[in-house]
């Protein structure tokens, strides 16, 4: 792509392995990439290897979250940078149903994770998103939230509340040029699936990554990766719910 | 979760373990991992046999921490975790004029495991080892981690590291240099070779940067010792990238690999190279790691497995290589992955395989046949004054191995002194007694 040059791409939760794989598919396009998360050590490494990657340009910056405080310093490097402003947000947090059960106040940590905190940030990227006339954002929902499931229904439930939120943005953003790509993905290899039991047709990260490219260079609305998940969620989501509500799937 | 509990195996498939994996995505997730103390560090799992085996007891999986750190143009010196790919390096750098100094025969192979085995490739002979290029590492121990280095004071510690099978540290990263190279191309040069003997005296006489010997180990008699020289230069210029890869999908059945079917495919992949030869341009991958573009292609030996038999031989062993040969070719159990190359004196540590000389690697599917005939080269080698390979090995005897390996002392104190709890013990070491036994 050679318009990649031009482009910067902000990345929320850049430590994670789908997102770590994303930042080296657009360095080697030679992008530019704002790798926002917790871990600065681990950013700052990541940055280098995407310079080394082909990245026009790479920048550790701190993200999190559930402080609001540090979402504008990241709007405003991205705004000092010329060209197309695009994101992907790889942000969310999915502690064990038990251990929510156990403490109810973990609730509010995985909602501000997977749903407000990021959606509170691209309500504040929106206007210069809008302002550039066009620019692509990259949401991360999950399978887990097309159906509230005994297993995980609080990730489910703020999967599904950033997915709606994401539906909205589109909306907006395609009046102005700009794109919105929801992305759910079923199981993937990473440190979040690691162990766990049950675990079936797990994709790389790799693979996830390579999915994500190819529904922002073709504009899709909304994508399954890998794709057969679509199928999978299309008979979830017509199970009746008489019959759903006794099933431990 | 932190810890997986799983089966898991070397390339071969025919050696396994069961325990627990911890696969950290980033230096906080090792150290997590680390906190019970020191575990033995393992990667893409291309050797062979039990290298990266530990049975009943943890391993971390340091292949997600893979981040290449610092580059300088100037010197070629590149910095990067423990976790990184030959192959990615290739691919990034390739077009830069810049190529990893020494590449095995698999992309997939990581930084660490290629310095744990001292791994060499097609330019042995004029390169040297893997770790040879090496300028300095960072290795977590009990203690904590430090920095080691070929020269100075950790010296010896270096040569107990390189090639020694993880024993002293994990490797967290290293810095090596780099090779400048034409492009991201190769100009190789193929010819038939009728015979043994003839393949010794193009081997010798070669004076290409990269060069390699595919050898029909099913034929006999006047055949024996035929096959194919490659030849290769890098280049630069324009070939068609084919970035989709062909995977196995399942265990192959057991006549897949039967002696007539790899007879006849040993024979059409000779009469593949024209008799006058050709030059053929191609990506630098497709030569270096020719076995890359079909994932999982140890599945061709079906569930129970493969062994590689890999020796070295001085050049005077050169006959007993021959006598090898034969009695592979007699046998009827080789696969068609049959290689011959020579090597230089290159090496870098007291386990290094390297010697100067002939390298013979040969595939066998895991029965019983051919578990007694390997033992039967194994004796040979050690005849011949020749050593197995640890990144292949699965089967020999560790009485064997320190007759091999005349350095295995020296190496003991060494790694007695840098794990001395023993916490980074595999099951290859076990096998073989490599760190008790005197």
């Amino acid at each position: 792509m050679n318009t990649a040059a031009n482009e910067t791409w902000i990345i929320l939760g850049a430590s994670s392995a789908m997102a770590r794989a994303f930042a080296r598919r657009v360095a080697a396009d030679g992008a530019a990439v704002l790798l926002c998360g917790r871990d600065a050590g681990d950013l700052a490494a990541q940055a280098a290897d995407c310079r080394l990657r082909g990245a026009s340009e790479a920048e550790a910056l701190a993200f999190e979250a559930r402080d609001p405080s540090t979402f504008a310093p990241v709007i405003d490097r991205a705004a000092g940078r010329e060209g197309r402003i695009n994101a992907a947000v790889f942000v969310g947090s999915m502690p064990p149903q038990a251990a929510i059960d156990a403490d109810p106040a973990l609730l509010d940590g995985v909602v501000a994770d997977s749903h407000t905190g990021p959606a509170r940030f691209l309500h504040m990227l929106a206007p210069l998103i809008e302002a550039r006339g066009g620019g692509t954002i990259v949401g991360l929902g999950s399978v887990a939230g097309d159906r509230g499931r005994l297993g995980n229904y609080v990730y489910g439930s703020a999967k599904a509340g950033f997915a709606t939120y994401l539906s909205g943005l589109r909306n907006r953003l395609g009046r102005a040029g700009g794109h919105v790509v929801t992305v759910k993905p079923g199981f993937v290899d990473t440190a979040m699936t690691w162990g766990l039991p049950g675990m079936f047709l797990v994709a790389s990260p790799e693979t996830v990554a390579d999915d994500i490219l190819r529904a922002v260079r073709r504009r899709r609305n909304v994508i399954y990766t890998p794709f057969f998940w679509r199928y999978i969620m299309l008979v979830i989501r017509h199970i009746p719910e008489t019959v759903f509500k006794r099933m431990r799937i | 979760m932190l810890w997986k509990s799983a089966e898991y195996s070397g390339w071969g498939r025919a050696l396994t373990a069961t325990g627990e994996i911890a696969r950290p995505e980033r230096m906080a997730g090792l150290e997590a991992a680390l906190a019970g103390g020191l575990v033995p560090a393992i990667g893409m799992r291309r050797s062979y046999g039990d290298a990266a085996l530990n049975s009943g007891g943890r391993v971390v999986d340091m292949s997600r921490l893979d981040r290449m750190l610092a580059f300088d143009p100037a010197t070629g010196i590149l910095e990067a975790e423990a976790g990184v790919r030959i192959g990615d390096i290739a691919a990034a750098f390739a077009p830069r004029g810049f190529l990893p100094p020494v590449m095995p025969g698999t992309g997939f192979a990581t930084i660490g495991g290629c310095i744990a085995q001292d791994v060499h490739g097609k330019n042995h002979h004029s390169a040297g080892s893997f770790a040879q290029h090496v300028l300095s590492l960072r290795l977590r121990q009990a203690g904590g981690t430090i920095e080691v280095t070929p020269g100075g004071r950790t010296a010896e510690l270096f040569r107990a590291t390189a090639g020694g099978l993880g024993q002293t540290g994990i490797i967290l990263s290293a810095r090596l240099r780099l090779m400048p190279a034409r492009g991201d191309i190769m100009m190789v040069t193929e010819r038939r070779v009728a015979g043994w003997d003839q393949f010794l005296a193009l081997l010798d006489a070669s004076t290409a940067t990269y060069s390699v010997g595919w050898i029909d180990a099913t034929a006999r008699g006047g055949g024996l010792g035929r096959g194919i020289l490659e030849e290769g230069e890098t280049g630069t210029g324009l070939v068609p990238r084919r970035d989709r890869f062909r995977k196995v999908p399942f265990n192959a059945p057991q006549f897949a690999l039967s002696a007539p079917v790899v007879r006849a495919f040993n024979t059409a992949y000779y009469r593949r190279v024209p008799e006058s030869g050709r030059t053929v341009v191609k990506p630098i991958s497709d030569f270096f790691f020719p076995l890359d573009r079909i994932h999982d292609w140890n599945r061709l030996y079906g569930r129970r497995g493969f062994h590689q038999f890999q020796c070295v031989v001085p050049v005077a062993g050169a006959p007993a290589l021959r006598a090898m040969l034969e009695t592979i070719a007699a046998s009827g159990l080789a696969s068609p992955l049959a290689v011959l190359k020579r090597m230089g004196p290159g090496r870098a540590g007291h386990l290094s395989f390297p010697m100067e000389g002939y390298t013979l690697a040969v595939d066998f599917p895991n029965r019983a046949e051919a578990r007694e005939l390997i033992k039967r080269l194994e004796d040979m080698t050690l005849a011949a004054q020749g050593r197995l390979y640890f990144a292949k090995d699965s089967l020999a005897r560790g009485a064997d191995i320190r007759a091999m390996y005349p350095e295995v002392p020296a190496w003991q104190k060494a790694v007695a002194k840098a794990d001395p709890e023993g916490r980074l013990a595999t099951d290859m070491v076990r096998r073989l007694g490599l760190r008790t036994a005197r």
